[in-house]
């Protein structure tokens, strides 16, 4: 019951890449522009037929190149998000929705009312896309995709058009609709901090090939996969819950390696989140630091080492279930000897865990 | 006034419209969207009627549909009498000559539908033809309309195909276009400019209509 897709290809762009995403999973395909993950989706959606491409979902083969066998696009039950949205202009929110109803539905209106709910777009339905912002005409996109009943959900860079305000709002909104959502859904994103907060696992893709795959703690936190995406300002992702909202201003939180220290966040004691550590602002000690000015201090092991062309190095860590990553020196790795199963302490700078990095847990 | 004049110069340019508008919409759509290496001659042979003058099409229409052409032959042979110098000639004629005007403006109309919103139509299980309906149709309405005013008005006020398809039989083929210079010609200028001016006030109105519907259809998308 999953989408598997296998696509070859020598023009316009090379291609080669294979992946699968399971039911209810939010797979990214992360990549630059012109990396190839955009004809993806298409060819998932019928949009684009690859020289060689294989595409099922749910055993239900869509496209079969060998075999001869390539579904129209509105044969397939593929619900796409485009990136400029591509609403119809001369209908209503309803109507959008409506549109990409089956026609047999009973209460077609009452059904797309829901939908809109659904997205956070009550009270809007008779507005034409005109006359809505980009978030909601973005709403609008996900309820039409949603309108289907798709058995894929293809998300193609479906945050790109928004200030960043309105795009931190819906990330919150898609991390919470997916509790409604069986079916595989596919996310194409240049943004690697997007897909680490989003996505389950990811599918790093540069020029057509698949240069990274794996669970998003995994692939956040390779070296190579990040060196492909040239991102240096990486950062480890961290599931804790708040414990307590002591005093002095600060939250208390625990995380699977120990507790950790934030300034307040406004959000009730035991609530989930995921915390941003960039691995920067990690120090590394090989003996438990004493006389720091530093609160959060979690107990690691070296998992693996990755020093750079320059002076720099790459350091990933287990911390009880989490992967860290810290970026220090290749001068101080050597010093601290540096290896994996080494024992050490990431020390953590509090004023590094940005709050308006805190997402809601899924 | 010449009545039966004005009302053959209605008839024609309305069926002419009729015949024309499913061409528009399907021909208009097909050279919007589709690549291929004959396009830029389909494209000129499209826009030819608009630069040659009518003389030469209405010489070459006479040719190919003339007694002695095997268009012009089967006719007689299974109506009994010619094509040319008929009402139905003359609206062969008018429905070829009209081509540029009907296609072109339906074209350009299609083309500003966004390639985008037709795949999302796809995406939402439109076929084919529910998408034409239901959202390229909507979108590409003021240019298809645009081709069928234009085409409308051209036909009302052509002269010189007529002439040469058509000849002046009161009732068949004399237009009002014609009805007009055969009244300058017989010095008749009140009647000519009786004529004259209704044949203004009726282009006039065609258009501003149109405009004025167009506008709607704007404020409708917007």
């Amino acid at each position: 019951m999953a989408l598997e897709v296998v696509a070859r290809a020598d023009a316009p762009i090379p291609l080669h890449v294979s992946f699968r995403a399971e039911p209810g999973e939010l797979l990214a395909l992360v990549g630059h522009s012109g990396s190839g993950k955009t004809t993806l989706l298409r060819t998932i959606a019928g949009l684009w037929r690859p020289q060689s491409a294989r595409v099922s979902v749910d055993g239900e083969v869509w496209l079969d190149t060998a075999a001869g066998i390539n579904l129209a696009p509105h044969r397939r039950h593929a619900g796409l998000v485009f990136q400029n949205y591509a609403l119809f202009p001369h209908m209503t929110a309803a109507q959008n929705v409506m549109a990409a109803m089956d026609r047999r539905t009973p209460n077609l209106r009452d059904e797309a009312e829901r939908l809109l709910a659904l997205v956070n777009l009550p009270g809007l339905a008779d507005r034409k896309p005109g006359q809505l912002s980009g978030g909601q005409q973005q709403r609008v996109a996900v309820a039409r995709a949603l309108a289907r009943r798709p058995q894929v959900l293809l998300l193609d860079e479906p945050f790109s058009a928004v200030d960043r305000a309105t795009r931190e709002r819906l990330h919150d909104e898609i991390i919470a609709l997916r509790a409604h959502l069986k079916m595989p859904v596919v996310l194409v994103t240049h943004d690697m901090n997007e897909a680490q907060l989003l996505a389950d696992r990811m599918v790093v893709i540069e020029r057509g090939g698949v240069v990274r795959e794996g669970t998003t703690a995994e692939v956040m936190t390779d070296p190579v996969a990040l060196r492909t995406m040239g991102i240096r300002e990486v950062a480890a992702n961290l599931p804790a819950v708040i414990v307590e909202q002591e005093d002095d201003g600060l939250t208390r939180l625990q995380a699977s390696a120990g507790p950790l220290f934030l300034p307040r966040v406004e959000a009730p004691v035991g609530t989930r989140l995921t915390i941003r550590i960039p691995a920067q602002d990690v120090i590394l000690s090989r003996t438990r630091p004493e006389g720091l000015s530093a609160l959060n201090v979690l107990p690691a092991t070296v998992t693996a080492v990755r020093l750079g062309e320059g002076p720099g190095a790459i350091i990933q860590l287990r911390a009880g279930e989490d992967l860290l990553l810290a970026r220090i020196t290749r001068r101080s790795a050597l010093a601290l000897e540096l290896a994996p199963g080494v024992a050490c302490f990431a020390i953590l700078k509090t004023v590094a865990v940005a709050q308006t990095n805190v997402g809601v847990a899924r | 006034m010449d009545w039966t004049a004005l009302f053959l110069s209605l008839r024609l340019a309305g069926w002419t419209v009729v015949i024309l508008l499913p061409v528009s919409i399907l021909a208009g759509r097909f050279l919007a969207y589709r690549q291929f290496r004959a396009k830029g001659l389909v494209e000129a042979i499209v826009m030819l009627p608009l630069v040659l003058p009518p003389t030469v099409f209405g010489f070459y229409m006479l040719l190919a549909f003339g007694r002695n052409s095997p268009v012009g032959a089967f006719w007689q042979a299974t109506f009994g009498h010619q094509l040319v110098f008929t009402f139905e000639g003359l609206l062969l004629a008018s429905v070829i000559f009209n081509i540029s005007f009907a296609i072109q403006p339906a074209q350009r109309g299609f083309e500003a539908v966004p390639a985008e919103v037709r795949e999302a139509a796809a995406c939402c299980g439109m076929s084919p033809w529910r998408s034409l309906w239901n959202v390229e149709l909507p979108l590409a309405w003021p240019g298809v309309m645009t081709a069928m005013v234009l085409t409308f008005a051209h036909t009302l006020g052509e002269f010189g195909i007529i002439l040469m398809m058509g000849g002046s039989i009161p009732g068949e083929t004399k237009t009002i276009a014609i009805s007009i210079y055969d009244r300058v010609q017989g010095f008749d200028m009140a009647g000519a400019g009786i004529m004259s001016a209704t044949l203004v006030a009726i282009s006039l109105f065609t258009i501003a209509v149109t405009y004025m519907l167009s506008a709607r259809v704007g404020r409708r998308l917007s």
